[in-house]
C-alpha cells in the first residue's frame, strides 16, 4: 500500500472506483448492484446540495443578516431579508395538505420574477443579437474577402431556408416547398454536428472515468498489492 | 439469416465492449497521437488573456458538477493556470451547488503549484441560488452578493477582492458550463452590462453556443476535451498535468471506431434490403 497516499483519499479511491463499476454493469444489464450505486447518487447528491446551500447560501444571506450583521459586512440587522425567508419557509406548507395553497404564494412570485427576466433576456440575447448577425455582407470588399462573402451568402440563404422549413401556415409547394427541401439539407447538416459533438461529449465521459480507474485506483492503489 | 441481417441484429453489448476497449487500450498503452492546430475560437480566449495586463481580473464561473468534470475541470485547471501565470486575479463563483467544490480544487491545485496566495492571488466566493439574479447583482455590487467567500471569511477584506466592485472591474468572465446558464451570463451580463465573456463547455453544447461566437456574444469557446487540450498546448501544458491532451488519443481511436460502426451499419442497412422494406 502507498504510504504517500492519505487513508482518506484511499478509502475513497475505492468507493469511487467500486461505485463507478457498479454503474458500469448496467452496460450488461440491469442489477442490483447498479441500483444501489445510482440510490447512493442521488442520496449523496441531494445531501450535499442542502448542506451547500444551507452553509453558501441561507447563512450568508438570511441567518447572518439577521442574527450576525458583522460578518456580512453590515451595521446592523437587515430585516428586509425575512420577506424573502418568508416566502420561503411557505413552500413547507405543502406537507399541511390544510394549507398547502400558501405554497403558491412564491411559486407564483418566482414565476413571475423568472418571467419578466427571460422574456426581455431572449429578445436581447437571442433574436436581436442573432438577426443582426444575419445581415452580413454577400459581396465580396475591401472588408469582406470572396471565401467570406460566400460564407455570409450560406449563412443567408440557411437561415432563410430553414425559417421557411418551419413556416406551417400554407402547404410547402413551389418556392416555398424548395426553399424547406434546402432547409432540411441545413437542418440535417447541424444535427450531424450536433451528433458529432454529442459522440465526443460521451466519450470524454468514459476516458474521464477509465483514467480515473487505471492510474488513480489500478496503478496506484490495486497494482502496489501484486508487487508492482 | 445473412451476413448483414446477423450485423443488424449484433447484440449492442459487443459496441460496449468495442468501444471500452478503443478507450481502455490506448490509456494503458500510453498512445500519443498528433493533436493537430488549435481551434480559433479556442485561441481567441488564449489571446484575451494573454493581452491582459497583471493585476486585472478574471472571473470564471464554475458552473458544472462532477458528472462533467473529464470534459470541464481540465478546462478549468489549464485557464486558471495560464491567468495566476500572468499575474491576473482569480476570482471563482458558482452557479451550480456541485461547483464550489470544484472552484476550491481547481484553484487549490493550480494555485499550489504556482505558489499563488488565497486571498490574494485568487478566491472562492462560492455558491449562490438566484442563478440570473446573481448574475445581475454582480454588475451592481459584487460584494453586496458575496459578502463572504465560500469558507466564511470577509470578502471585502481580502486583497484579490481590492477594487473590485462590479463588472467594471472584471475583465473576462469565463463560464464553464454544462447546462443552459452560460444563456443567462450571456443576456445579463454581456447583453445587459457589457461584460466580455469566454465559455469553456460541454462538447454536447457546443453547436447551441456556435452562434454566439458567430455574433460576437462570446469573445471565444472552448470545446469539450478537445478544447482542452488545445488549450494545454497553447499554455505548454504537457505530461501527467495534462489531462486533456492524455484523454485525445483514446478520443481519437473512439472515434475512428464510431465511423466504421456507422459506415458498416449503413451499408449492413442498405445491403440487407431493409430499406425497401420501409418504404
Amino acid at each position: 500500500m502507498p504510504e504517500a497516499m492519505p487513508l482518506e483519499q484511499i478509502i475513497g479511491t475505492w468507493i469511487a472506483a467500486f461505485l463507478t463499476l457498479a454503474i458500469f454493469s448496467f452496460l450488461y444489464r440491469d442489477n442490483p448492484i447498479y441500483k444501489f450505486a445510482e440510490h447512493v447518487f442521488v442520496g449523496v447528491s441531494a445531501g450535499y446540495g442542502v448542506v451547500i446551500t444551507w452553509r453558501e447560501a441561507v447563512v450568508p444571506d438570511l441567518i447572518q443578516p439577521l442574527l450576525d450583521p458583522g460578518a456580512v459586512d453590515l451595521a446592523g440587522p437587515n430585516y428586509v431579508v425575512l420577506i424573502p425567508g418568508a416566502l420561503g419557509m411557505l413552500m413547507f406548507s405543502r406537507f399541511f395538505p390544510r394549507y398547502d395553497w400558501l405554497s403558491r404564494w412564491p411559486i407564483a412570485f418566482v414565476m413571475g420574477y423568472s418571467s419578466g427576466l427571460a422574456i426581455p433576456a431572449a429578445i436581447q440575447m437571442s433574436l436581436l443579437p442573432q438577426l443582426h448577425a444575419t445581415l452580413l455582407p454577400v459581396w465580396p470588399n475591401g472588408d469582406t474577402s470572396a471565401w467570406m462573402a460566400f460564407s455570409n451568402l450560406l449563412l443567408f440563404v440557411g437561415v432563410l431556408c430553414t425559417l421557411a422549413y418551419f413556416f406551417f401556415s400554407r402547404e410547402h409547394k413551389g418556392a416555398l416547398g424548395v426553399a424547406s427541401k434546402v432547409g432540411i439539407f441545413f437542418l440535417m447538416v447541424a444535427f450531424g454536428a450536433g451528433f458529432g459533438n454529442t459522440v465526443m461529449a460521451r466519450v470524454s465521459l468514459l476516458i474521464g472515468r477509465v483514467q480515473f480507474l487505471y492510474e488513480d485506483w489500478w496503478l496506484a492503489l490495486v497494482r502496489p498489492w501484486f508487487g508492482g | 439469416m445473412n451476413i448483414w441481417d446477423r450485423l443488424l441484429a449484433l447484440d449492442r453489448r459487443w459496441v460496449f465492449m468495442g468501444i471500452a476497449l478503443a478507450v481502455i487500450i490506448p490509456i494503458i498503452t500510453g498512445l500519443t497521437l498528433p493533436l493537430g492546430k488549435p481551434a480559433p475560437p479556442t485561441v481567441a480566449v488564449y489571446d484575451y488573456i494573454e493581452a491582459l495586463q497583471p493585476g486585472d481580473v478574471v472571473m470564471f464561473a464554475i458552473d458544472y458538477g462532477p458528472s462533467s468534470m473529464p470534459e470541464l475541470h481540465p478546462q478549468a485547471l489549464a485557464m486558471v493556470r495560464h491567468a495566476l501565470e500572468k499575474d491576473l486575479r482569480v476570482l471563482s463563483v458558482s452557479l451550480n451547488v456541485q461547483g464550489t467544490a470544484l472552484a476550491n480544487d481547481v484553484l487549490q491545485t493550480v494555485g499550489d503549484e504556482l505558489g499563488a496566495v488565497d486571498g490574494t492571488d485568487y478566491v472562492n466566493l462560492g455558491f449562490k441560488v438566484g442563478g440570473s439574479a446573481v448574475i445581475l447583482g454582480i454588475g451592481e455590487d459584487i460584494l453586496t452578493v458575496y459578502p463572504t467567500t465560500a469558507d466564511g471569511r470577509r470578502t471585502r477584506d481580502l486583497p484579490a477582492m481590492y477594487g473590485v466592485s462590479n463588472y467594471g472591474d472584471i475583465a473576462l468572465v469565463i463560464d464553464l458550463a454544462a447546462s443552459n446558464i452560460p444563456g443567462a451570463w450571456i443576456a445579463f451580463a454581456k447583453e445587459r452590462y457589457d461584460q466580455d465573456i469566454a465559455l469553456g463547455i460541454t462538447a454536447v453544447m457546443a453547436t447551441d453556443f456556435y452562434p454566439y461566437l458567430q455574433s460576437n456574444q462570446i469573445i471565444g469557446l472552448v470545446n469539450g476535451l478537445k478544447g482542452a487540450a488545445e488549450y494545454e498546448a497553447l499554455v505548454g501544458l504537457a505530461g501527467e498535468d495534462a489531462l486533456g491532451t492524455l484523454g485525445m488519443s483514446a478520443q481519437s481511436i473512439a472515434h475512428l471506431l464510431i465511423i466504421v460502426l456507422v459506415i458498416v451499419g449503413n451499408i449492413a442497412y442498405f445491403a440487407s434490403g431493409r430499406h425497401r422494406a420501409r418504404r
